[in-house]
């Protein structure tokens, strides 16, 4: 979960990103940030997060996305 | 509560519909001072309809026969049902919607429009059917006249089509808001002041001098009408230099007339029996006759329609020749009132 | 059948009544029937091309929703039964399949779309190149009908369909329903494209009559006729007059004629939506809202996030997404950063990703060049934005100027010149020609146009400005109040005197100012020879 607390932190410095849990529908993340996200992922936790999951529902918080992550994880 | 939202709905539903209503007569135009010829059809209606004969065609009727003629020199009732580019359909559809009043001995058609075998301009369209009165004939011509732009929603609803002359609304919408003042005598368009015809241009030449089938179907249904209602059908060419009436179009207008065995009389054949002179008898270069010369070819005319039709002369009615009466007091008021006009402006141009 | 028709309004008023007075449980059916005949008297033949989608679509969805049903239940029945090794190797087996039903339905479909709408942009590109080597010979374009709304429907249906391969929506059963879905009548023009999962929730319900939301959707369908006939047809005249002779119109009529086509623009797509969404309302549907306020937009990133939304979110979901997330992008990621260092590196998927889907978007919008440019020049313009946004974040820090009111107004300004400047490429008949006139925008210095009345002869009259104006505030002030929720709504709960008194004069207002018809013009009833 720190890691994956820092990588968001890294893309906007200024967003608490353990409470915040509107990141998408806020418009705090936008597209790019996403993909950003998907590939810093893929670094480090070696998951690939397909398409098919990337819904608002995925993003909004950083928790929702460590569960994801974890998800995925366990898939593979 | 459900009683006073009915009751709401109902006012604004009157109040749309009646501030609509108002609307649209403020926007169509009024015909008034210009351009009067978008007033003749709808004069029709107000006359008492018992006319022995009824011109039916474009201004080669309504600006060159003068009825007033016809009645004081042979007590013939007419009354000419002529508008600007009056096409044949609307021609017949007029006719049509005349039957509906009145059965004329005579009815009196000129050639010209058999040139023209399909729509030709919207602005023309709404002068000769805007003042007909809803029947199937209106339906009918309008269906024949629309030209590709236009859309028949826009003749039961004028104010669609009229919407935009929000900016140049005069006092004359206001005035004419609801009444129309008399603009022609009988259908008759006066005119009195004189351009004499010069160097009148030679007809172009043209691929093909046969009349369109579509025109002929109407001049057919014309003559198919007349004789179920026992009505004698004439034809007329008026003697208009301009547009040019080819040799070959009266060829066949001759040719009809002789197989339905109808009268034809082609005026611009006739200038010596009529005794008209293109350097007095035209105000606007031999398209279209002014006073005089309208007065000289109804003259002749009338002569023949007493001759040929065996039409009576009506002068003894008490009512009627009361009614011309008045008439012809307003006919002899504008003549004075033109040539005061013309006087005037030829005082200013000098 | 336009919008703008008298066509169109019998249509809706006739299927309005049918719609409620027929059983509820017939209304989608009577749609159907509503929708293929919109499109069948729009050309008959466009009815084949239609069906083509819909059946296609429909039975591969059906057969993707089929194995995964399949490989659901084998998983379960054998969930003690296999390793997991044995497991991974089924599912990649049976995600082969789906994909390769996935792939052939895409292939025929946005096939069938290329072939309709590329194929002379590709003729004419070849016949260039065989000028340039010089070769005598050229190939014959085609005649090929462009079926009305085709790429609209195909991306809707295509988009159905990957939701249905990536099981975030469920299938259609019934292909009546499903032909529906892709043919329904008020978006078939120019869109939304709407997603199954939204639209489905309303578009087969039974609606009761309400006459609070046909009311709505009236009111809805009254503005759009605003800002389509009072506006857009109105100042169409002045767009068309600068475009279509830009040896008369250099210079700062180049400005003048982007803004107009700014203007233009808005209030046709706009309008033209805000029917659709309010004929879809009358009928009680839901349509995916496809604007929000684009013109207050202070970035072309956020630009785009609120013009054309639903086409947006198609693009990111179905093209930038995949692309960004796929194995090959991830590895090219991990090189690139190693190689590129770690800040450039990151980049690089991003940008390769939304250079496709810009790419895509520019051929989407038109098979020309002039759109390839145009969706190019926005990648580009977005790009350079997102590199600079580090010295901007510093600027703004320093300046305070982050939450200024003059700043923000400036952005927007800024948003608007930038895209007006980047739409010209859609105007002007070729890409040189575009570059040309925007040059001359810098070397004309014909700027006195603008105030010695040189306007007055762009075929708009004084009073055509005025309007412009006055409608133009009007659809300022309301995008300023919707800021704060709907304006109906609003309007909605004042006093009935107040409502009647505004909506009859919106109505009033389309009907004397609007820019439809033939225009009345007094000279030509001026009688002549006749």
């Amino acid at each position: 979960m720190g890691e994956l607390i820092e990588i968001l932190s890294s893309l906007h410095p200024d967003v608490d990103f353990e409470n915040c849990k509107n990141l998408v529908d806020g418009k705090i993340l936008d597209s790019f940030d996403i993909i950003t996200i998907i590939s810093e992922v893929a670094e480090t936790f070696d998951v690939t997060i397909s398409a098919k999951y990337i819904v608002p529902e995925n993003f909004n918080s950083a928790e929702a996305l460590y569960a994801l992550i974890q998800k995925l994880e366990d898939e593979e | 509560m459900n009683k006073k939202r009915m009751a709401r709905a109902v006012c604004s539903a009157i109040f749309v519909i009646v501030t609509l209503y108002l609307l649209q007569r403020l926007l169509v135009p009024k015909y008034a001072s210009d351009v009067v010829e978008g007033n003749l059809i709808a004069e029709y209606y107000e006359e008492e309809k018992n006319h022995d004969v009824i011109f039916i065609g474009d201004c080669e009727v309504y600006e060159n026969f003068s009825p007033k003629v016809l009645w004081e020199k042979y007590g013939i009732n007419s009354y000419i049902r002529g508008s600007a580019q009056q096409l044949i359909w609307q021609s017949y559809y007029l006719l049509e919607d005349t039957l509906r009043y009145e059965k004329p001995e005579v009815v009196i058609f000129n050639v010209l429009a058999l040139k023209y075998d399909e729509p030709q301009k919207e602005a023309y369209n709404r002068m000769s059917l805007e003042g007909m009165r809803w029947s199937v004939s209106k339906v009918k011509a309008i269906l024949a006249s629309m030209t590709e732009d236009e859309h028949f929603l826009d003749y039961v609803f004028p104010i669609l089509r009229y919407h935009s002359r929000w900016n140049e609304l005069g006092e004359e919408d206001l005035e004419y808001l609801f009444r129309r003042e008399p603009v022609s005598h009988n259908g008759y368009y006066m005119r009195v002041d004189v351009k004499p015809a010069e160097n009148v241009p030679e007809g172009r030449i043209l691929a093909d001098y046969q009349f369109g089938e579509n025109a002929c179907g109407y001049l057919d249904k014309m003559t198919e009408l007349c004789r179920e209602n026992d009505i004698q059908l004439v034809l007329v060419k008026a003697p208009s230099l301009y547009p040019y009436w080819y040799e070959e179009w009266e060829e066949q207008v001759e040719a009809y007339a002789a197989e339905h065995k109808l009268l034809y009389i082609n005026f611009l054949e006739l200038t010596e029996e009529t005794g008209l002179d293109f350097s007095q008898d035209t105000y606007d270069g031999g398209l279209h006759l002014n006073l005089t010369g309208a007065e000289k070819i109804t003259d002749y005319l009338g002569k023949v329609l007493t001759e040929e039709c065996a039409l009576s002369d009506r002068r003894g009615e008490a009512e009627l020749s009361r009614a011309w009466e008045e008439k012809i007091s307003a006919y002899e008021q504008e003549i004075a009132e033109q040539k005061k006009m013309v006087e005037q402006q030829e005082i200013s141009g000098q | 059948m336009l919008f703008t028709s008298y066509e169109f309004l019998g249509f809706l008023v006739v299927l309005l009544v049918l719609y409620y007075i027929v059983p509820k449980k017939y209304q989608w059916s009577l749609l159907l029937l509503a929708s293929y005949l919109f499109y069948f008297m729009a050309n008959p033949c466009y009815l084949i091309y239609i069906a083509a989608t819909t059946l296609t679509i429909y039975f591969l969805g059906c057969r993707i929703e089929r194995l995964q049903e399949e490989q659901c239940l084998y998983l379960k029945s054998h969930r003690d039964g296999l390793g997991k090794e044995e497991k991974k190797a089924y599912k990649k087996g049976m995600q082969k399949r789906q994909r390769r039903l996935l792939l052939a339905a895409l292939l025929f479909n946005l096939g069938i779309l290329a072939v309709v709408k590329y194929t002379n942009f590709v003729i004419g590109n070849v016949n260039g190149l065989l000028h340039f080597l010089g070769n005598g010979k050229e190939l014959k374009a085609l005649d090929l009908l462009l079926p009305m709304g085709i790429s609209f429907y195909t991306f809707q249906a295509v988009g159905y369909l990957i939701d249905v391969y990536r099981g975030t929506c469920p299938g259609e059963k019934n292909p009546f329903r499903f032909a529906l879905f892709v043919s329904f009548f008020p978006q078939l023009v120019q869109g939304p494209i709407s997603r199954f999962g939204e639209l489905s929730r309303t578009l087969y319900g039974e609606h009761p009559f309400q006459w609070e939301k046909v009311s709505r959707g009236l009111q809805r369908i009254l503005w759009g006729y605003f800002k389509k006939l009072v506006i857009a047809d109105r100042i169409l005249t002045g767009v068309n007059e600068i475009i279509r002779s830009p040896e008369t119109y250099g210079g700062a009529y180049v400005l003048v004629g982007m803004l107009f086509y700014a203007l233009e623009l808005y209030a046709d797509f706009t309008g033209g939506i805000d029917i659709t969404i309010g004929t879809a309302q009358c009928l009680g549907i839901e349509v995916a809202e496809n604007f929000n306020r684009p013109y207050f937009s202070k970035s072309i990133k956020e630009y785009w996030r609120r013009w054309h939304m639903t086409m947006g979110t198609w693009f990111t979901d179905y093209i930038f997404y995949p692309i960004s997330a796929c194995q090959p992008m991830l590895k090219l990621s991990r090189f690139s950063r190693k190689h590129l260092g770690e800040a450039l590196g990151k980049r690089v998927p991003v940008y390769l990703s939304s250079f496709a889907v810009w790419l895509a978007t520019g051929i989407w919008h038109g098979a020309s060049w002039n759109f390839i440019v145009w969706g190019l020049g926005n990648w580009v313009v977005i790009m350079i934005s997102q590199e600079l946004e580090p010295l901007y974040r510093k600027f703004h820090g320093k300046f305070h100027v982050g939450n200024n009111a003059g700043f923000r107004f400036f952005q927007i300004v800024r948003t608007i010149l930038l895209m007006s400047c980047l739409r010209t490429f859609d105007c002007y008949r070729d890409v040189p020609l575009t570059f040309r006139m925007l040059g001359s925008l810098l070397t004309a210095g014909n700027w006195n146009i603008l105030w010695d009345g040189s306007l007055m002869t762009l075929g708009l009259s004084g009073t055509d400005y005025g309007i412009l104006t006055a409608g133009m505030l009007v659809l300022i002030a309301v995008s300023l109040l919707q800021r704060r929720g709907s304006v109906r709504e609003r309007i909605a709960r004042k006093p009935y005197v107040v409502r009647f008194v505004l909506w009859y004069g919106l109505f009033l207002t389309v009907l004397l100012m609007g820019a439809y018809g033939i225009g009345y013009d007094a000279s030509q009833f001026i009688y002549n020879q006749f």
